[in-house]
């Protein structure tokens, strides 16, 4: 039972409690290993006491412990101590855990920088927001597990050692950072389109889910809600793009039935949104 | 945080007609210096100049030529001060060598 709400808790609300992690800790490594070390206390605790009202609040409030535990172990260097500081000032403050600034559209903004390999974007990506373990990342690029785990931690060390910052880009950047985003987006969708829906992990869906996340964190960016309705109008049509010997069909001999006219309509609205 | 600009070049490699490149470098480390960015930069001579070496044991080769025989050379560089990789990204973009050579930025390693 308790086991049950972790795993459902951990799947949702991953990438927004890394996100504001990561934005009070300024370490992705860290916020990691934190949250990590939270879910395996949450474990224990809720076992014994019970699952608390706000489990996303708990498991912040001990992530941000661990850290600063984290912090005091190698406090030799004065930056770490310059951490633990701000860190007891942070649980002084005691953040309502009902009230977490969302941060995920910082966090997709840094996991998809051009500085990254594209590879690396897209894993990233994966493992951070969408919440896939690294062996799940690993099979979609038909990789061994340690060798995405590796890949991971590059991406990351090179966050905290070039300073890739962690923040929306300011006007001037925006337009291109935003299109290493989509661009990362669409990847994820075109992967899980040329697997199939036998794959374990539905890349398509998580591709959706990021262009929502999207649509909700950046209102009003045209291409954004241009590039949920081009996932949306394709991914309407996945039942019907096959013929029986798996081959492909074209449009015009698909059965129209089997069309999603749900995800058509929402598709067709946003265009028209981002059109006018 | 600092960040060093290493720009390469190919010597046999023109630089875009129309530029004068002494002045585009001296308008750029006059705009660093305004905005408090640069630490310091310099041009280096032709890498036909250049002396390598290395200590084995007490023994030391001496070799003409640089370490590493290439297409493009290093030319120069900046140490530049920025908050974070975007602006120092801004920065090296403006460097007169990038639009017909590369510019590798790399951070300095912090001690402390």
């Amino acid at each position: 039972m308790t086991k049950a709400t972790l795993t459902r808790v951990m799947q949702e609300d991953r990438g927004r409690l890394l996100a504001a992690l990561i934005s009070r800790l300024g370490d992705f490594q860290r916020a990691e290993d934190a949250l990590q070390e939270a879910a395996a206390s949450a474990l224990v605790h809720w076992g014994r006491a019970g699952v608390p009202a706000s489990p996303t609040g708990w498991l912040l409030r001990a992530a941000l412990r661990k850290a600063k535990d984290g912090y005091r172990r190698d406090a030799t260097l004065s930056r770490h101590r310059e951490a633990v500081a701000a860190l007891a000032e942070e649980e002084a403050a005691d953040p309502d855990p009902q009230t977490i600034p969302d941060d995920r559209l910082r966090l997709i903004f840094t996991c998809c920088h051009p500085a990254l390999e594209e590879k690396s974007r897209i894993a990233l990506t994966l493992r951070s927001l969408c919440g896939l373990t690294t062996p799940q990342v690993a099979a979609v690029f038909l990789d061994a597990a340690p060798t995405m785990g590796q890949r991971l931690s590059r991406a990351k060390a090179k966050i905290a050692a070039a300073r890739i910052p962690y923040a929306v880009p300011g006007p001037e950047d925006l337009p291109d950072r935003l299109n290493s985003v989509l661009t990362t987006v669409y990847l994820i969708f075109t992967a899980g389109y040329a697997q199939g829906p036998q794959a374990g992990t539905d890349l398509c869906a998580e591709a959706i889910f990021l262009a929502r996340l999207l649509v909700q964190l950046a209102p009003d960016e045209a291409e954004v809600e241009a590039a949920l309705a081009l996932l949306l109008l394709t991914h309407a049509r996945r039942k019907a793009r096959t013929g029986v010997n798996g081959q492909t069909l074209p449009p015009a001999r698909q059965d129209r039935s089997l069309w999603s006219q749900e995800e058509l309509d929402e598709g067709q609205h946003l265009l028209d949104r981002a059109i006018a | 945080m600092k960040y060093m600009c290493l720009i390469y070049t190919d010597p046999s490699a023109t630089p875009p007609m129309g530029i004068n490149m002494n002045q585009a470098y001296f308008d750029l480390n006059r705009r660093m210096k305004e905005a408090g960015v640069m630490i310091s930069g310099d041009a280096l001579q032709p890498s036909a100049t250049a002396t390598s070496l290395r200590k084995r044991g007490d023994k030391v080769e001496t070799m003409d030529g640089p370490f590493a025989e290439t297409r493009e050379h290093l030319g120069g560089y900046y140490i530049i001060d920025c908050p974070d990789l975007d602006q120092a990204l801004h920065w090296a973009a403006q460097i007169p060598g990038a639009t017909y050579g590369t510019v590798e930025v790399r951070p300095l390693v912090v001690f402390g």
